[in-house]
């Protein structure tokens, strides 16, 4: 279990967070030395100051630093920078480096335009587009039951998220409502999506940092969620099942026992990684007070998800906005204080535990019943019936040809996805193709917020920023 | 780090009363020309929409960070082909406090279509203007950098717009027999 | 001259043979995932679907380092000369499997924006189907390459 004090728990009420209680239980060696190092780093921001001193060899400029900051570079904890920039040399200085769009560390075909002065970088410039499959464009040609196989692999690390907002937005337009089970089964397959998003997150951000043998911890807990994604859904990958209606198909019989040996074997997964990352000095060295936002950068550049919260805002789409009846469902969000790397980590570690909360409470209490809505006009009928009724075979053949038709109108619906707030606006003309569909990438945003993040810091430490923030171009591109 | 003072928001109000109402009636006596329309869905938070000219945008746009909107939640644009005027950008803005979203919808017409950048009021619209001007060819006037942001730098046209066809490309069989 | 070949010697057979067995037991992939392709791409490249007992121990960031290159995405159009670049770099003998839907033939997407299969930018030896092709379709069309080569049907 653990025992961060950045855990928000209880009601969601408050926007801040409050600092813990100066007699709380005594904070472990980590934990002091974390605020230690924090305390350091906010008391040697003051520039050091230069005095001049006649030596031997003419008169040289001598670095004078502060009492706190000449103790933090004696214990390694700040690297200074002893050489004297002199403003007009400082252009001539910069070296221009161009990181992608074919790179390792990248996370896919992202281009970072960088210009160094040493290695400190001075200017970033996200350059993207290398992924742009036109998938807008495609949504307008595709019915709204085809739509879900478009729309799933913009985030192909969270396919169902993408299915489910994509299906929110139609049937708000619709007018329909989701018997209970499909709504539960959809909670279920978006929660467990959630954990696995976050293990692929895991496993490229240790790689990145050079925790190389976390790439293939985080997938073998990943195996598990995508082999009953299998089971459930037919695919590993891009499902499309999360449809406007409800779901696809009901859950196989035997999914309750699939659902007890994810909740046995990837706890004891996640405590190992814990175990291996959380409280080691190099991990820590490379992450804490790297890549840091600001809550009001956060809110003007859209920022939203873990990198949000991380940085203290207490917004999480699944306690403001609840939807598919999560409201039902306890679980806690958990909020960060500081907005660098480490609290990125620490937010994504609990929440993958809290989602495994959700999947617990869902797997005590599925509700029976329908998997999709009955409404005949939406929903193709069982496959039996189509033998036995004229009019389930008019409705098959009309829904799978044609497509339902959604009354004229716009709106715009957003879910809580692993990266931060997905949303979908739709515009609908009353014919069975969208006039509009517009998904509002939460990596869209993160992207666009790196030069924030990794302006006047080191060019190491971009690596780090740019596996935390977590992007997945096909999102970012569409 | 900073410490923020917002006041302490309850759960999101059932059914819109409350200050929300007091906030957007306020913003809509500054924009008389603008109209308020409110859509309650049957799953899912209200959403309010804003309907304004061109000219009053950006000063709504400010006014409504202003007021409490403050986070930058989105924009597109729509092409509404046969509709005068024929493109609209739609801007979706939130408030965390009031936990509320605000949608604004501006109508453009001209050749080209053109209105003012909101990216001097929230820097996070840099990018959506870029890709909006990149597909839909929307300038924004005083934006810092408007060049192509998904489609290669040399690309010509606007393929989001509606009188642009998909571009697909006929499926050949490669390998079939050849009729005899 | 021609008509009259000799037929093979012995010598140079074997050492073909040879020379064929130890270009596919260490064949290294460039690093080339594109999108949802290069998620199962990296799923068979871990521990459950090792591909490293193949010999395709690492993938290698630099295309001067690497045989292989597994395009395992959509291509999109501002991608294409980044694709031709990457494989001008790569050294002979190299080798092209095209993963997936998309860079086999442009997949679901018939639009302006994803070029209708790699085929079109780079030669490719091996189309692997799917979307996104599973682990075991992907070790499939790479073991159905190292075959090709062992036979001697791909003379690079």
């Amino acid at each position: 279990m653990s025992d961060t004090p950045n855990v928000v728990t209880g009601d969601f009420e408050a926007l801040t967070v409050e600092p813990p209680a100066a007699d709380e239980s005594q904070p472990s060696t980590t934990e002091e030395r974390r605020r230690e190092i924090h305390d350091i780093w906010v008391a040697g921001t003051e520039e050091p100051s230069w005095v001049r001193q006649a030596t031997d060899e003419g008169s040289q400029e001598m670095l004078v630093a502060g009492a706190d900051q000449a103790i933090a570079i004696q214990e390694g904890i700040v690297v200074s920078d002893d050489y004297v920039l002199e403003d007009d040399s400082a252009a001539d200085e910069r070296q221009v480096l161009n990181m992608g769009p074919q790179h390792p560390s990248t996370h896919g075909v992202l281009r970072l335009h960088l210009e160094l002065e040493g290695e400190t970088i001075r200017r970033v410039k996200p350059i993207i587009g290398y992924l742009h499959t036109g998938m807008e464009k495609t949504a307008e040609t595709l019915t709204y039951l085809q739509g879900g196989t478009n729309v799933t692999r913009m985030d192909y690390l969270s396919p169902f998220h993408v299915e489910l907002v994509f299906s929110l937005a139609v049937e708000q337009l619709l007018g329909v409502e989701i018997p209970p089970r499909g709504q539960a089964i959809r909670l279920l397959l978006t929660e467990l999506n959630r954990v696995s998003s976050h293990l692929i997150w895991l496993a490229t951000q240790g790689m990145d940092i050079g925790a190389i043998s976390m790439m293939l911890y985080g997938f073998r807990e990943r195996e598990l969620c995508l082999a009953f994604f299998e089971k459930v859904t037919g695919l590993r990958m891009n499902h499309n099942f999360i449809r406007p209606g409800g779901v696809a198909a009901d859950l196989p019989d035997g999914w309750e026992d699939d659902v007890e040996v994810l909740l046995e074997k990837i706890p004891v997964g996640i405590g190992e990684y814990e175990e291996l990352l959380t409280e080691n000095p190099i991990f820590l060295d490379r992450t804490v007070g790297v890549g840091v936002i600001t809550p009001e950068e956060c809110k003007a550049y859209g920022v939203t998800g873990p990198p949000a919260r991380a940085a203290g805002l207490a917004w999480d789409l699944r306690k403001v906005f609840p939807y598919c009846g999560i409201e039902q469902y306890e679980f806690d969000v958990p909020v960060g204080r500081h907005g660098d790397v480490y609290d990125r980590y620490l937010v994504r570690m609990e929440e993958m535990r809290q989602s495994l909360r959700i999947v617990r409470q869902l797997l005590e209490t599925m509700p029976a019943g329908d998997y999709r809505s009955d409404d005949r006009k939406i929903t193709p009928p069982p496959r039996k019936r189509i033998d036995e009724s004229m009019e389930a075979l008019i409705h098959h053949f009309k829904l799978f040809t044609e497509g339902f038709k959604v009354p004229a109108g716009e709106t715009y619906r957003s879910i809580e996805s692993p990266r931060g707030e997905l949303g979908v606006y739709l515009v609908a003309d009353g014919r069975s193709r969208p006039w509009r569909l517009h998904v509002r990438a939460p990596s869209f945003n993160h992207v666009q917020a790196l030069p924030v993040m990794m302006t006047d810091t080191l060019i190491a430490d971009c690596v780090a920023t740019l596996a935390s923030m977590d992007p997945v171009l096909g999102d970012v591109d569409r | 780090m900073t410490e923020h003072d917002h006041p302490a928001a309850g759960p999101p109000a059932p059914d819109g009363a409350g200050p929300v109402d007091a906030v957007l009636s306020e913003l809509m006596v500054l924009f008389p020309e603008a109209s308020l329309e409110r859509f309650e869905p049957v799953a899912g938070p209200v959403q309010d929409i804003v309907h304004v000219a061109p000219a009053d945008y950006l000063d709504l746009v400010t006014a409504a960070r202003n007021a409490g909107f403050d986070t930058f939640v989105d924009l597109c644009a729509v092409d509404y082909l046969r509709r005068d005027p024929r493109f609209e950008v739609v801007v979706v803005l939130g408030s965390m406090e009031l936990r509320r979203r605000l949608r604004i919808r501006v109508g453009i017409g001209g050749s080209p279509p053109a209105i003012p950048t909101i990216t001097w009021v929230f820097p996070g619209a840099n990018f959506y203007e870029r890709e909006a001007f990149d597909l839909y060819g929307i300038s924004f006037d005083d934006h810092p950098d408007l060049t192509r942001i998904l489609l290669p730098d040399d690309w010509v046209g606007h393929p989001m717009r509606k009188d642009a066809s998909v571009g697909s490309v006929p499926v050949q069989f490669k390998g079939a027999p050849e009729a005899p | 001259m021609a008509g009259t070949a000799d037929p093979p010697g012995f010598l140079v057979t074997t050492l073909d043979k040879g020379i064929n067995w130890a270009r596919t037991r260490s064949m290294w992939g460039a690093t080339f995932g594109l999108a949802c392709c290069a998620i199962e791409m990296m799923a068979t490249g871990a521990a459950h679907y090792d591909l490293a007992r193949f010999g395709m121990e690492v993938f290698r960031a630099s295309p001067r380092q690497a045989d292989l290159m597994i395009v395992a995405g959509r291509l999109s159009q501002k991608m294409a000369p980044v694709l031709r670049q990457v494989y001008d770099q790569m050294a002979e003998p190299k080798w092209v499997i095209s993963m997936g839907a998309c860079a086999s033939t442009g997949g679901m997407f018939n639009n302006y924006a994803v070029v209708q299969g790699v085929d079109q930018v780079v030669p490719v030896d091996i189309f692997v189907p799917g979307c996104p092709p599973g682990p075991q379709s992907l070790m499939h069309g790479i073991l159905t390459l190292h075959e090709k080569i062992m036979a001697g049907e791909i003379k690079r």
